[in-house]
């Protein structure tokens, strides 16, 4: 269907975008690259020297890495079940006529707008402390024990704090999905007698492929880089019990401030990213075809 | 058009979509609440839901603290900037490979995806220099750069799956009738891509405003956003949960606002695109 | 636009300031956000009123932010910053890079000898001061004072350990929601390695010996650590495992907490007015182990300094001259009472009747900070300073990894002796990396 002249031109159109991110990823991935092979911290101005992969072997080697590896998954995959499920729900209750849609829809955005710090802090110590949070107080009144959620379920807690801050974008970009769906289809099928449950898994999933894969993909590029999160609640703690990949750059980056140890444990994070993209694409990516 | 509803189904769908909204928003309304505490209240046990010593005393001293107009005009616009030049630079991209798809059209929205993994503190340190040598440090124009780089494939990508949903045929015929590429996008995909791209440019001003790991260390006093603001009421040593809690209301309270009028956008926008 | 903007915000300021001299100097100011550093903000009238050309831009961030940026700045000469705020972990660091100005010279009006000596050492390195402390404070004990006299008990000035431990024992009345021993758990450098570093100390035991081999598998600190995760356990609250100085201030505010051992800082918040038990509270050292010298206590000081690339050090010497001046003290008292004034720097501060009266806390708190020797912190040498960290470059990041196994330990995640193994692997590792250890 498209011409000749149409493809230069749309070659024409891409090539902005596609320059721009080129450079933003060619120089500072080409300087990281650099950077990981050399003893570069940057406290200890004077060395400089190359030590090949050793920033490399420390990383790996790192009695963390594999739980911390695990734990990576478990968030993105825990976040990602608990998001595009119920943002399916949430599109298809905020889908229907109902009074005061509009500040609805607010309320379920909200939480997308606040700080992840912010938000950390507010559920750590306002809801999940064990001693003087909400939950506490409400299992208090039902007579349980109160749970210590983050020493207890760390790995938990956090995957509920960062569901409750991703579950919006998900409801929203599948709400607008589900409007654009055509009515008179819907209305057909619903005068062929086609039950409700049917009509969803007939009309309304097929149609919404492309937008949870697209939510998925996003997502699991934002998720795989959690970590203010962590950081705010319990530090990676107890134990190794939530600390991820990210949580392990920003130790070698911003606590020794390593700058070899950290690129190097960049560069790995890259490449587990995209493993988890090819993996994803395989998976869902025939999605993206028209 | 629309299907009848009995007034029934839409009280019960009103009451559950209420009751869910409203659960979600809970955490947001208690940190609202807890503004207007004072610090001895905020942590207080059991939790005081209302019956609490109401103050403006932290939004006093929020204010007194810092310059949050400042603070609030450099939000703007870093990630109103940054999302319109996005928007400008992802639309024919994302158009482009939409309805003219080449053989490599996925590899490159991968691509585009992959640049977005590199974790931003594996290239703190080049970022910085490269800003220190070009004057960017503590600008404006610095982060609207980086931000731009930074959601640019996001951007690509939402708008990439809100064109596809565009029906070919409708092209197609635009095309027979002789409409020239500029109509083709003016008068036939612009409205129905309205919904999709007031979509993505509120997920993406809200991700910009939300950014905290570059707008905080590419700063200092100039060009700090709400970020740096909120940044600077989370104390070391003291409470700090009811001044936190006011500053952070002051923060949200702006998008929430963008939110509530993008949000008649978005349903305006899709009225139109349903008429069709 | 954005130029327009920018003219628009000068002409504001300008507006605002029509009294300064067009001749002046901008310095930048990056600092922490704790109370003693926002009421300077509100007193620069009197700054500004003795130096009309000098204008201060201040940036005011919580600590861990405020860290990651001036250490990168400083590191690649970024420039943003003329005075920046730094602790006592940073001085010694940063001073040995040549990154710091010395502030040898400053004026005889500003009486270096008055500084708390135990404060001077840390700031200082091959005896030169290279930063001027705003701010200082070490640990001790807060108690209740009902609550010890229901148990029976009389908390004596320095406490050891084992009185701690049977005082929290008794304290401790759980259907109450009464913890006799509150600590810090939340795993950090700065958060539960500070606490038990310091308490280690009183231990007996070190972070390395004299060859910078890690010495988590000696005695010393698996009487620490056991000493600490048993009482943790049967006294602390529960979610112990991530509280730190603010969750535990909330927890002692309330009135769940018999003990609390942390900064000296909290003397003046748990006696405030979001305090329940304020009427209640009482003061001691922090402990030691029968026999040993060293207690439990730490020495921290934030302190201005001056990066050696500033163009405008001068100014950013007057600055600092006057915010760490008697004067400074003076004039917070006149404004905000003694009880306000930043504590932990000045002797002469101690020998003040005015504030010894306003601060129920200040002599243990003076006496806490002399005990405190960031030379010779512990029992056996060591080739490092600091007392409750260690100051190398790698000690953040090692120490939040420890950090972890020991959180797990108070979680019940892990145990003791498997905690302190893998803390002694982790130590060797980061320092064969860092090529300590051969």
């Amino acid at each position: 269907m498209a011409t000749q002249h149409s493809r230069a031109a749309a070659r024409l159109m891409i090539s902005p975008a596609v320059i721009l991110l080129f450079l933003w990823m060619a120089v500072p991935l080409g300087m990281t690259i650099y950077f990981s092979f050399l003893n570069y911290n940057l406290l200890i101005p004077s060395a400089h020297n190359f030590i090949g992969l050793q920033n490399y072997d420390f990383f790996v080697t790192d009695p963390a890495f594999v739980t911390a590896l695990v734990n990576t998954l478990v968030l993105v995959l825990g976040v990602l079940v608990i998001t595009t499920v119920g943002g399916v729900l949430m599109a298809l209750l905020l889908d229907r006529p109902m009074w005061g849609q509009g500040i609805v829809r607010i309320l379920v955005i909200a939480p997308f707008f606040v700080m992840p710090t912010v938000s950390a802090l507010v559920w750590k110590n306002m809801f999940m402390n064990p001693v003087n949070g909400i939950f506490a107080w409400v299992f208090h009144l039902l007579g349980i024990q109160p749970f210590d959620f983050l020493a207890q379920a760390p790995l938990f807690s956090i995957i509920m704090i960062v569901s409750w801050e991703w579950l919006p974008f998900a409801a929203l970009i599948l709400l607008t999905a589900l409007q654009s769906l055509d009515s008179e289809q819907i209305e057909a099928a619903e005068m062929d007698g086609a039950s409700a449950f049917s009509r969803f898994i007939y009309i309304t999933v097929p149609h919404l492929t492309r937008s949870i894969t697209v939510v998925i993909l996003i997502q699991t590029i934002f998720l795989l880089s959690i970590f203010a999160e962590i950081y705010v609640t319990t530090n990676g703690g107890p134990g190794n019990a939530s600390t991820n990949i990210p949580f392990m750059i920003y130790s070698q980056s911003l606590l020794q401030f390593d700058v070899g140890g950290g690129s190097a444990g960049g560069i790995i994070a890259v490449i587990l990213a995209n493993i988890v993209a090819i993996f994803l694409m395989r998976m869902i990516g025939k999605n993206l075809e028209a | 058009m629309a299907r009848r509803v009995t007034t029934r189904a839409k009280l019960t769908n009103t009451i559950i979509a209420w009751f869910v909204g409203l659960t979600i928003f809970f955490p947001i309304l208690w940190t609202f609440l807890t503004s207007f505490k004072t610090e001895g209240d905020a942590v207080a046990i059991p939790p005081k839901f209302l019956d609490f010593h109401w103050t403006l005393e932290n939004y006093i001293q929020v204010n007194d603290r810092s310059d949050y107009l400042l603070h609030f005009w450099n939000s703007v616009v870093i990630s109103v900037g940054s999302t319109l030049i996005g928007l400008a630079i992802a639309i024919p991209a994302a158009w482009a490979m939409a309805f003219v798809p080449g053989k490599r059209t996925k590899d490159v929205l991968m691509w585009m995806l992959s640049t977005k993994m590199m974790p931003a503190v594996g290239v703190l340190v080049p970022i910085y220099l490269m800003f220190k040598n070009t004057g960017l440090l503590d600008t404006r124009i610095g982060l609207v750069i980086i931000l731009t780089l930074i959601d640019l494939p996001i951007i690509v990508w939402m708008l990439f799956t809100y064109f596809k949903e565009i029906p070919g045929e409708i092209l197609e015929a635009a095309r027979m009738d002789g409409a020239t590429l500029r109509s083709e996008i003016l008068y036939v995909l612009t409205p129905m891509a309205i919904p999709g791209i007031a979509s993505t440019f509120l997920l993406n001003v809200i991700l910009a405003w939300n950014e905290a790991f570059w707008t905080l260390l590419l700063t200092a006093a100039n060009a700090a956003p709400l970020t740096a603001f909120i940044a600077s009421f989370s104390a070391p040593e003291g409470l700090f949960y009811a001044k936190l809690s006011a500053a952070s209301t002051m923060a949200i309270a702006p998008i929430l606002i963008l939110g509530w009028f993008s949000q008649k956008q978005l349903v305006r926008g899709l009225t139109f695109g349903a008429v069709k | 636009m954005t130029s327009t903007l920018r003219a628009l915000f000068g002409a504001c300021a300008v507006a605002a300031l029509a009294t300064v001299a067009s001749a002046e100097t901008t310095i930048t100011v990056a600092t922490v956000n704790n109370g003693d550093m926002i009421r300077m903000q509100k007193l620069m009238p009197d700054f500004y009123a003795e130096h009309p050309d000098i204008k201060v831009n201040w940036v005011t961030l919580e600590e861990n932010v405020l860290r990651q940026k001036v250490t990168t700045d400083i590191a690649t000469h970024g420039g943003q910053y003329d005075v920046m705020t730094i602790g006592t972990y940073e001085v010694p660091i940063w001073a040995k890079q040549g990154w710091l100005t010395s502030l040898n010279d400053l004026p005889a009006s500003y009486d270096v000898n008055d500084l708390l000596p135990a404060i001077r050492k840390g700031l200082s390195y091959d005896g030169k001061l290279y930063a001027s402390p705003f701010y200082g404070e070490s640990s001790f004990i807060m108690y209740r004072k009902d609550l010890m006299k229901k148990a029976g008990m009389t908390m004596p000035e320095a406490p050891t350990w084992s009185f701690v431990r049977k005082a929290a024992d008794a304290m401790t009345d759980k259907a109450k929601g009464i913890y006799g021993i509150c600590l810090r758990g939340k795993a950090g450098w700065g958060e539960n390695m500070a606490f038990l570093t310091a308490m280690s100390n009183s231990f007996g035991a070190r972070w390395f010996d004299m060859k910078w081999k890690p010495q988590f598998d000696t005695k010393p600190w698996h009487d620490t650590l056991s000493f600490y995760v048993d009482m943790m356990k049967k006294d602390g609250p529960p979610g112990a495992s991530n509280n730190g100085f603010n969750e535990n201030l909330a927890l002692f505010q309330q009135g769940k907490c018999g003990m609390w051992i942390d900064a000296t800082v909290a003397g003046s918040f748990v006696t405030g007015k979001d305090s329940k038990v304020a009427n209640e509270v009482g003061f001691a050292l922090a402990p030691n182990k029968e026999g040993i010298a060293k207690h439990a206590n730490w020495l921290w000081s934030w302190a201005l300094a001056i990066p050696t690339g500033t163009k405008h050090a001068a100014a950013a010497k007057t600055f600092i001259d006057w915010a760490t001046s008697k004067h400074y003290l003076d004039l917070v008292a006149s404004k905000d009472g003694w009880a306000n004034v930043p504590p932990g720097t000045r002797t002469s501060l101690y020998e003040n009747q005015k504030y010894l009266d306003a601060a129920p806390f200040a002599k243990l708190t003076l006496k806490s900070m002399q005990l405190a020797d960031p030379t010779h912190p512990t029992v056996d040498p060591v080739p490092y300073v600091g007392v409750q960290f260690v100051a190398i470059p790698e000690f953040q990041g090692m120490a939040t990894a420890i950090g972890q196994q020991f959180s797990a330990a108070v979680a019940g995640t892990t145990s003791v002796d498997t905690a302190l193994k893998n803390a002694q692997a982790i130590a060797t590792r980061e320092m064969k990396k860092a090529g300590y250890l051969k």
